[in-house]
C-alpha cells in the first residue's frame, strides 16, 4: 500500500516535470503543442548517448540533457513555433503531430525502435528498509530531485521579477504587453526553459518510464492530461495533478489490472467535464 | 447556367476515375477499395471539422466501433452485409450522440482533450475485452454472407471494390444534398462566428449535436464497410494513430470540401502505399514533414491550391479579354 503509494509519487514527479514546460506553452500562449514528449524523448538520448558513447557518469549527463534540449527548444520556438501563436487550435494540432512524426521516425532511423539499455550508478540502485516497507534508491532519489527543482522553480515563479512577468502574461497577454513587459521573450525564455525540463524528465524517467522511439506518443495523454487538469500558469497545479495522475496509474495497473489504463482515460474525461478550466485554473 | 453544367460535367468525371481503375487496374483492388473505404471515412470527419468546426483526434473511435459492430455479427454468424452495414452505422450513431454532449460544450482545447480521452478509452476497452474483440490479435473468422443474397465477395476484391463504391457514392450525395440545405449553411455559419449564430435564432448546440451524431454514423458505416470487405478487424482500427492520419487526409485534400476529403484520401492512401513500401519510417517522417509544410504554406490543400489557381486563371484570361 505504501509502496504503491511510493511508486505512484515517484511516477508522477517524473510526469510533474516533463509536463510542467507544456503548461506555459498551453497556458501563455494557448497553444496546443502535442510535440512535447518528443523533448523529454530528446533528453533520454542525450542521456543515453552521453552515457554509453562518451562515458559521461550518469548525473554529470542531466545537466547535459537539461541544456541541449532547452537549446532545441529555443531554436524551434524562434523558427516555427512563434509564427503560430496566433493560428486555429487545428493548425497548431496538426503542425505538433507532423514534429512528433518526424521526431518518431528520426529516433528510430538513428537508435532503432527497440528500448534503450540503461544501467544506472551503483549508488542509485538497489533498495533501502524503512518501517516495513522497500524503497528504491533510485525512486527515492527522483522524488529528492524534483523536489528540489520545486522549490527552486516555486521561488522562480512567485518571488523573482520573471517569474512576475510570466504570470502577468499567462493572467492576461495583452495587459502585459501593454504594461511594457516583453512578452513574446518571457516566452521564448518560457518555451526553453519547459523544453529544457522536460528533456531533464525524459533523461531521468529512463528507468520508470522506459525510452524508445514511439515514447512521444506513448505518453503525449499523460502530459496533456497534467495541464489539463492542473491548469496553467503555477507549479502548484500541474504538480497535483502530475502526483494524482502517477498515483491513480500506479495503484490502477496494481490492484485492478485486467482493467489498465481504463482508470486514467476515464478519469481524465470525467475530470474534463467536471473541471473545464483545470483543477486549480485561473479563470479569466 | 453553363458553368453549373461545367461543374456537373467535372464531377461526373470524377466518379468515373474510380470506375476506370476498377477495369483498367484489376491488380489493384484491394487498394482501391480501401481508398474508397478511407475516403468515406474522411467524408464523415469532414463534415464535424470541415463543416461544423469540431475539432476531433479522436474520431476512429466511431470507425472501430462500426468495424467491430460489423465485424462480430457476422463473426457470430449473422453475415448478411447489408444489415451489418447499418448496424455498424446505427451503434456508432448512438455513440456519436451521446459522446456528442461532452463534445459540443467545450472549447477547441477541452474538444481536443474529450475526443482524445474516448478514442483512447475505446482503444483500451477493446484491447482488454480479448474474449469479444480478440485483443491485440484482431477479430477474425468474419464470414460475410452475399450481398443482396447473390453477389459473393471474391478472391479478386471485385465485388468488395464495386460495394464499397456504391456505398460511399450514395453517402456522398447525400452528404452533398446536406451540406447545401440550410442545415448545412448553418453548421458553417456555426463555424464561421458561433457567437452570432444564437443571435439570429439558430440552435447552434442542437445542430452541432446533429451533425456530430451524423458524422459518427457514417464513421461507423466506413469502418463497418472495412470489416466486411477484408474480413478482419484489428485493434488499430481503433488507433490514435488512425485518427491522426485521417485528419492529415482530409488537411491534405482540403476541408470543408466534400471532394476534398475523397481526394486527399486517395493521396495519401496511393502515397503511403508507394512509399511505406519503400521504409515505412521514411514514410511517417515525411508525412511529418509534410503536414508541417501544409500548415505554413498550403492551408487550403490540394483543392484549395487548384482552385486558387483556377481563380488567377480566370482572372488574368479576362483581363485579356478586356
Amino acid at each position: 500500500m505504501l509502496g504503491v503509494l511510493f511508486d505512484g509519487i515517484a511516477y508522477g514527479s517524473l510526469l510533474f516535470l516533463v509536463s510542467l514546460g507544456l503548461s506555459v506553452t498551453m497556458g501563455l500562449m494557448n497553444f496546443v503543442n502535442l510535440a512535447h514528449g518528443a523533448f523529454a524523448m530528446a533528453g533520454g538520448y542525450v542521456c543515453v548517448i552521453a552515457m554509453t558513447r562518451f562515458g559521461v557518469p550518469f548525473l554529470a549527463t542531466l545537466p547535459i540533457a537539461f541544456v541541449v534540449t532547452a537549446i532545441v527548444g529555443a531554436v524551434l520556438e524562434r523558427l516555427l513555433y512563434r509564427r503560430l501563436y496566433g493560428a486555429s487550435h487545428l493548425d497548431q494540432v496538426l503542425f505538433s503531430i507532423g514534429l512528433t512524426f518526424m521526431s518518431i521516425a528520426a529516433a528510430t532511423y538513428f537508435f532503432g525502435s527497440s528500448q534503450q539499455p540503461m544501467r544506472l550508478p551503483e549508488f542509485l540502485r538497489g533498495q533501502v528498509h524503512l518501517g516495513g516497507v522497500d524503497f528504491g534508491i533510485y525512486r527515492l532519489f527522483l522524488v529528492a530531485v524534483v523536489a528540489a527543482l520545486t522549490a527552486v522553480l516555486g521561488f522562480l515563479l512567485a518571488r523573482t521579477r520573471f517569474g512576475a512577468q510570466v504570470r502577468a502574461s499567462v493572467d492576461n497577454a495583452q495587459a502585459a504587453r501593454g504594461l511594457g513587459i516583453d512578452v513574446d521573450r518571457v516566452f521564448s525564455v518560457a518555451f526553453a526553459l519547459g523544453s529544457g525540463l522536460a528533456g531533464l524528465g525524459g533523461a531521468l524517467g529512463i528507468e520508470v518510464l522506459g525510452l524508445d522511439s514511439s515514447f512521444p506518443l506513448k505518453f503525449m495523454v499523460y502530459f496533456l492530461l497534467v495541464v489539463a487538469v492542473g491548469g496553467a500558469g503555477t507549479v502548484k497545479g500541474p504538480l497535483v495533478a502530475a502526483l494524482l495522475l502517477g498515483v491513480l496509474d500506479v495503484a490502477g495497473k496494481y490492484y485492478v489490472p485486467q482493467v489498465g489504463a481504463f482508470v486514467i482515460y476515464a478519469a481524465m474525461v470525467i475530470l474534463l467535464i467536471a473541471f473545464p478550466a483545470g483543477l486549480f485554473g485561473r479563470r479569466r | 447556367m453553363s458553368a453549373l453544367r461545367g461543374g456537373r460535367l467535372i464531377e461526373v468525371a470524377f466518379w468515373l476515375v474510380p470506375l476506370a481503375a476498377f477495369l483498367l487496374l484489376p491488380g489493384y483492388l484491394m487498394l482501391g477499395s480501401q481508398i474508397l473505404i478511407v475516403a468515406l471515412f474522411a467524408l464523415s470527419l469532414d463534415l464535424i471539422l470541415g463543416y461544423a468546426g469540431i475539432v476531433s483526434l479522436g474520431h476512429a473511435a466511431f470507425f472501430g466501433l462500426g468495424a467491430y459492430a460489423a465485424g462480430l455479427l457476422a463473426a457470430k454468424g449473422w453475415g448478411e452485409p447489408l444489415s451489418g452495414l447499418l448496424a455498424g452505422g446505427v451503434i456508432a450513431a448512438l455513440a456519436g450522440f451521446v459522446a456528442s454532449f461532452l463534445v459540443v460544450r467545450g472549447e477547441d482545447l477541452a474538444r481536443l482533450m474529450v475526443t482524445l480521452g474516448i478514442g483512447l478509452l475505446l482503444y483500451e476497452a477493446a484491447n482488454r475485452a480479448a474474449f469479444l474483440t480478440g485483443g491485440v490479435d484482431g477479430l477474425s473468422g468474419v464470414a460475410m454472407g452475399k450481398i443482396f443474397g447473390v453477389f459473393a465477395f471474391d478472391i479478386g476484391g471485385k465485388t468488395a471494390y464495386l460495394y464499397s463504391f456504391a456505398v460511399l457514392l450514395l453517402v456522398f450525395i447525400f452528404l452533398k444534398r446536406l451540406t447545401s440545405s440550410p442545415f448545412g449553411l448553418s453548421l458553417r455559419g456555426i463555424r464561421e462566428n458561433p457567437a452570432r449564430m444564437p443571435a439570429i435564432g439558430s440552435p447552434v448546440r442542437a445542430r452541432l449535436v446533429t451533425a456530430y451524431t451524423i458524422g459518427a454514423a457514417i464513421a461507423g458505416i466506413a469502418g463497418a464497410l472495412l470489416a466486411q470487405t477484408t474480413q478482419f478487424v484489428g485493434l488499430d482500427s481503433l488507433g490514435f494513430n488512425r485518427s491522426a492520419e485521417l485528419l492529415i487526409m482530409l488537411v491534405l485534400g482540403g476541408t470543408g470540401r466534400l471532394y476534398g476529403a475523397i481526394v486527399g484520401a486517395a493521396v495519401f492512401m496511393i502515397a503511403q502505399d508507394y512509399l511505406s513500401g519503400v521504409n515505412p519510417v521514411y514514410w511517417q517522417f515525411w508525412l511529418g514533414l509534410l503536414l508541417v509544410v501544409f500548415v505554413f504554406f498550403a492551408r487550403g490543400g490540394i483543392l484549395g491550391a487548384v482552385e486558387a489557381a483556377a481563380k488567377r486563371l480566370g482572372r488574368s484570361s479576362q483581363e485579356r479579354a478586356r
